[in-house]
């Protein structure tokens, strides 16, 4: 038995460590508004879940006077916890201690984690909050970094790696979040840029602050690096707690089965799409009045709207829904939208989630800014994607389906295993107004009256093609269905399709256009 | 659960006006995006119109309003990240202006100097990356 002076001796360099950076450090924190890291911590896992490791580590670095500093933890504390019972792996910078400063054993903490979680299959919370390389470590800190970026990208589709940005994480330290599945951001908290604002001054004479340039607003509105959004670091913790619900601990574990319910009564299905197709909606609607209990998390709300993606559940079970937004832009594909998406679908198919897409798409966004910020390159993200992905795949054709993005968004073509349309559907090359044009030209041109021939002409080619029944007469629309029908729908073709199995040609990997 | 509450808290902001938005020959009502709106609208080069490549000093000016020069005449030097780069004439042509002064300071796309054509057909610069940027 360890005797009672050791004992003593143990409690002591606990509280000493607890103390992180001690008293004013941590006044300081407190004072912009963000918590410690230990605080954190407790607050994401469940109560009293945390086991701590490497509590005791101490760096060795001997040059600019570092020998003579004791950095608590090294500026970061790791360990293991639960969340809604559910095993992870947590690590989080203190900004208290050297202000988060990434040294060599700091990393070595931090790898120690991600081999863990690889190893055990659990999910990896990573919170930022650190000053950058810690410039005394030198290359040592530069090495760190690099080990954290491998073991990114190792895990990436395997186990579910969060990462939480609660304060600045600058310079290459981006890059770890970036190879993450998803970010989290808080207002007025996080910042996150390559290079900082006293930079880009001196360089380019540009002023700008820390908010203004990386912000929480700007990741998740402008750049889309963030995924999620909160006010508070308390949202933000509940916002983390309620995405690991709906995912598996790795890509070979299926997520936790939730309680079945029937969609909310406030959502009506038949009632939310309007029929004339120049009428926008929120089909934010049309997936909770499909989902269980209307339950519907949003992934990237900000950014891209017109698109819509997020987990919901059907049947207990976690789906993953892609759906064009005609309350923002129409709904257009374009170049954010696309890579949003394509992400997306890739995300769902690594770790086994189904994925239902809603359609109704006017085509790709017109301009000279998509063409020249590359809308083919990142618009083939989508195709890709979903041609990829050998989950479940299940297409529900709302209203418009025109041309390029009727083949983009989960057609029979990119093997969609079941495609419905409501009977508003229109699946052609064109919308009527374009296709008359083209078709047309000389008639309306030579008319007396072109406008009057024009919508005659119009009209025409709406009743024989602006249905969903030419492209079931194909068999590329397994069945047509009414709106009250849908969940139905949709719940049997996720049961048949549960033991999905397809063959892909062997390979390394592929080339997806980045 | 959550996202319930939070679309209700999202309801008290004030929602973004429809507007109109043509796809394929048809007006559709929804919200326009601050990132669309914002977008830079595109306009052809004018290729008498000479800018700075990147943000730095003018340190010297080797041509005056009214010189005829030719394709490749140096016409200034623009030191920029330590670097001095000898800005080229992009055509032959005679220069109607010059905008700078030795020792202003110019942020990138600064208008430097504009042309007067000699020919009605001016002969138009080989390259971009030999110092001729042209003004947007």
């Amino acid at each position: 038995m360890a005797s009672t002076k050791k004992v003593q001796e143990l409690k002591k360099r606990r509280e000493e460590v607890q103390q992180g950076g001690g008293e004013k450090a941590i006044q300081k924190q407190v004072a912009m508004g963000k918590m410690t890291a230990r605080e954190r911590i407790i607050k994401i896992l469940d109560e009293g879940s945390f086991n701590e490791y490497d509590m005791f580590v101490e760096h060795e670095a001997r040059d600019f006077g570092m020998e003579a500093k004791k950095l608590h933890g090294d500026g970061v504390i790791t360990g293991t916890g639960t969340i809604g019972g559910r095993p992870v792996c947590i690590f989080a910078q203190d900004f208290t201690v050297a202000g988060g400063s990434l040294g060599l054993m700091h990393a070595r903490k931090i790898t120690k984690m991600m081999d863990h979680s690889l190893k055990m299959r659990l999910p990896l919370i990573g919170i930022n909050d650190s000053g950058g390389a810690r410039i005394q470590e030198g290359v040592n800190s530069l090495a760190g970094y690099g080990e954290i970026f491998f073991r990114n990208t190792l895990a990436s589709g395997v186990i579910p790696q969060i990462s939480v940005i609660l304060g600045p994480c600058a310079g290459g330290a981006v890059y770890s979040p970036a190879l993450t599945d998803f970010v989290f951001v808080v207002d007025n908290i996080s910042k996150m840029f390559i290079t900082g604002p006293e930079v880009i001054k001196t360089v380019l004479g540009e002023e700008i602050t820390m908010e203004e340039l990386g912000g929480a607003r700007v990741h998740s509105e402008i750049t889309g690096n963030a995924h999620f959004f909160a006010e508070t670091e308390d949202e933000c913790f509940e916002q983390i707690k309620s995405l690991l619900s709906y995912l598996p601990r790795s890509n070979t574990d299926v997520p936790a089965q939730k309680e079945i319910k029937e969609p909310l009564k406030k959502y009506n299905i038949s009632n939310i799409v309007p029929s004339e197709k120049r009428q926008p909606y929120d089909v934010r609607n049309v997936i909770r009045a499909i989902t269980d209990g209307s339950d519907f998390i949003e992934v990237q709300e900000n950014w891209a709207a017109n698109i819509v993606i997020g987990f919901g559940t059907m049947n207990g079970n976690t789906v993953g829904f892609v759906a064009n937004q005609p309350l923002v832009l129409a709904g257009v594909l374009d170049v954010d939208s696309s890579d949003k998406a394509g992400r997306f679908i890739r995300y769902c198919d690594a770790f086994n989630i189904p994925i239902v897409t809603l359609v109704d798409l006017p085509g790709y966004l017109p301009g000279v800014d998509q063409e020249h910020a590359g809308v083919i390159r990142h618009g083939a993200k989508v195709l890709y994607a979903y041609s990829e992905a050998t989950v479940p795949k299940i297409t529900v054709i709302i209203r418009k389906a025109y041309g390029g993005g009727y083949i983009a968004m989960n057609s029979r073509h990119l093997r969609a295993d079941f495609v419905f349309a409501w009977p508003d559907a229109e699946v052609a090359v064109m919308g009527p107004e374009g296709a008359a044009n083209i078709i047309f030209r000389k008639e309306i041109a030579g008319a007396e009256d072109p406008d009057k021939m024009r919508a005659q002409k119009v009209q025409e080619y709406k009743e024989k093609f602006a249905n969903p029944y030419v492209a079931a007469a194909k068999g590329y629309i397994d069945s047509v269905i009414e709106p009250s029908e849908t969940r139905r729908s949709l719940l049997h073709a996720l049961e048949v399709s549960g033991e999905k199995s397809v063959g892909m040609p062997a390979k390394k990997h592929g080339i997806p256009p980045f | 659960m959550s996202s319930t509450a939070k679309s209700q808290k999202k309801k008290s902001v004030p929602e973004p006006p429809m507007e109109q938005l043509e796809i394929g020959n048809v007006q559709y009502q929804t919200r326009l995006t601050s990132k669309f709106l914002n977008r830079d609208n595109w306009q052809r080069p004018d290729e008498r119109k000479v800018g700075a490549i990147i943000p730095g000093s003018i340190q010297r000016i080797m041509v005056s309003e009214g010189d005829e020069i030719s394709p490749g005449t140096p016409m200034l030097i623009l030191e920029a990240m330590k670097m001095r780069n000898e800005i080229l004439s992009p055509l032959q042509g005679i220069i109607k202006k010059i905008y700078v002064s030795e020792g202003d300071m110019v942020p990138k796309g600064h208008l430097l100097l504009e042309f007067e054509l000699a020919l009605p057909d001016y002969i138009l610069p080989q390259t971009i990356g030999q110092g001729g940027l042209f003004f947007k």
